[in-house]
């Protein structure tokens, strides 16, 4: 042992050095955010919350063409359908199983017309698992109360598409 | 009569006593995690209550109500039986802290013996935890425990004849009366050093939270606890904490006393010094739980027997020949 390795092992430089970063540290603005009242910036791309879109006149996107159905690997989607009275064809029913869902994307990915799609919601725990067997109402209900940021999102990631 | 008035007087004084100090201990857990979250630039609990501060209460809420679990092939008796000796031992030793002149339950001649007798008595509490689980994580901690407690034991107790020598009597009022002019930190300040070091291993504490290493040992000896016994081993743990905080600042940093005995210090009640000075050294506690990692156990025993014995029984040889030589011996 050096005598400056010794000296400093009996004065215990290393550790007041320590002690007195810490007491600095405790000043310092915190890292972590004020999470329930505060909360951190979510990339538009964030895969959240599922939710079927409409048009701006009010009509469903979904053409029930069950790509989506087709290409979830979790199975979670699932999807009946029906020509409509204008000879349209249009979904019945569109249930997701949000405890199946991997939120792996691809349903977003893998839809011609922007139908569904993953907002930025991630909050959406509930007290019993029947809840989160979403079906057609919810999903669209959820496209009306999100649609201003899925739009705004869509829109700033559409370069990469 | 006569002696059912002097039973409810001292009932009254010590619930007087014992709740302040159960507060305090629920305080002072918040306390640490506080501070060991704001070094590490974290917020810590600040949701319950103002900045948090009833984030212990609402924990000791959610342990009454939690299953108390026994393990079917422990020592029923001596399970149910550790924390609640752990936890008295950790509140009987308040008895004799003296608060103020006046303000102290017990005024027995030998307080500093009663004192470092029942924080001795502390291993008993682990050692029946860890052995009565029947598992081996909470048995391999006790033993660690036992054995960190007890050397760490000897060096306090050398420590405290280094005190003992300065003021001349066993009377925990005596001793801080006799910092009146120079706290003993001052002559001392080795042995406080030594004192603070040993405190940390003696509670368990890190970086000598050796017996509850999380990596190592999951819990320690409170691996099969649950619920209010849990809870008991842990409010038994920080009350002790308190303690030698306590102890700390009578022993070395005058008790009672204020640092100078000038107009705006010695208007200030008694009792807040004390507390200042056990949240002064709770507060170093904290800070060293964020910034040191844990020993090693050879390095933890080497520490206690090799480094910290030796150096203090030198010291007690030095400050005895001084006092002799300068005839500054006390009573005289």
């Amino acid at each position: 042992m050096s005598l400056v390795r010794f000296f400093k092992t009996i004065f215990m430089i290393d550790f007041l050095t320590g002690l007195i970063m810490a007491i600095k540290e405790i000043f310092k603005p915190k890292k972590t955010i004020n999470y329930p009242f505060e909360k951190g910036s979510i990339s538009p791309r964030a895969r959240g919350e599922h939710a079927l879109r409409r048009y701006p006149n009010g009509e469903e996107r979904c053409i029930a063409c069950k790509l989506c159905e087709a290409v979830c690997p979790a199975q979670a989607i699932t999807i009946e359908s029906s020509e409509r009275e204008d000879g349209s064809r249009k979904t019945t029913r569109y249930d997701i199983d949000m405890l199946k869902c991997i939120y792996c994307g691809l349903c977003e990915q893998s839809c011609p017309v922007d139908a569904i799609v993953q907002g930025p919601n991630f909050e959406f725990a509930t007290e019993t698992r029947e809840e989160l067997y979403y079906n057609k109402e919810k999903l669209l209900e959820n496209g009306d109360r999100w649609e201003n940021i899925l739009a705004a999102n869509i829109n700033a990631d559409s370069s990469h598409r | 009569m006569a002696e059912l008035f002097i039973f409810f007087d001292q009932i009254y004084r010590i619930l007087f006593l014992l709740i302040p100090v159960l507060v305090s201990v629920a305080m002072i857990v918040w306390l640490d995690r506080r501070v060991w979250a704001f070094v590490q630039k974290r917020r810590g609990p600040n949701v319950v209550g103002p900045f948090g501060l009833f984030q212990t209460l609402a924990d000791a809420l959610k342990y009454i109500f939690k299953e108390i679990i026994i393990p079917a092939s422990s020592n029923k008796v001596i399970f149910i039986l550790a924390p609640i000796v752990t936890m008295t031992l950790a509140l009987i030793a308040w008895a004799v802290i003296p608060f103020s002149e006046t303000f102290v339950l017990a005024d027995i001649n030998v307080g500093i013996l009663y004192l470092f007798a029942v924080s001795s008595l502390g291993v008993y509490g682990i050692i029946m935890g860890g052995w009565a689980s029947n598992s081996k994580y909470p048995f391999l901690g006790a033993i660690r425990s036992a054995a960190q407690m007890v050397s760490y034991e000897v060096s306090i107790g050398v420590i405290i004849i280094n005190v003992l020598l300065c003021v001349g009597s066993l009377n925990l009022s005596d001793i801080v009366l006799s910092q009146k002019d120079l706290w003993f930190v001052i002559p001392l300040f080795p042995m406080f050093i030594i004192f603070f070091i040993s405190a940390l291993a003696e509670t368990n504490r890190p970086p000598f939270d050796l017996p509850e290493a999380e990596a190592e040992l999951v819990a320690g000896y409170q691996t099969e606890y649950s619920g209010m016994m849990y809870a008991m081993f842990w409010l038994g743990e920080y009350a002790n904490i308190l303690l030698m905080c306590a102890m700390g600042s009578i022993l070395f940093l005058g008790g009672w006393l204020s640092p100078i005995d000038l107009f705006p210090f010695n208007v200030i009640p008694a009792p807040i010094w004390l507390i200042l000075k056990i949240l002064f050294l709770f507060i170093l506690f904290a800070l060293i739980k964020a910034i040191v990692p844990r020993y090693r156990y050879d390095q933890l025993m080497k520490l206690g027997w090799k480094i910290f014995l030796p150096f203090s029984l030198i010291y007690v040889v030095l400050t005895a020949s001084f006092l002799m030589y300068f005839d500054l011996l006390p009573g005289n």
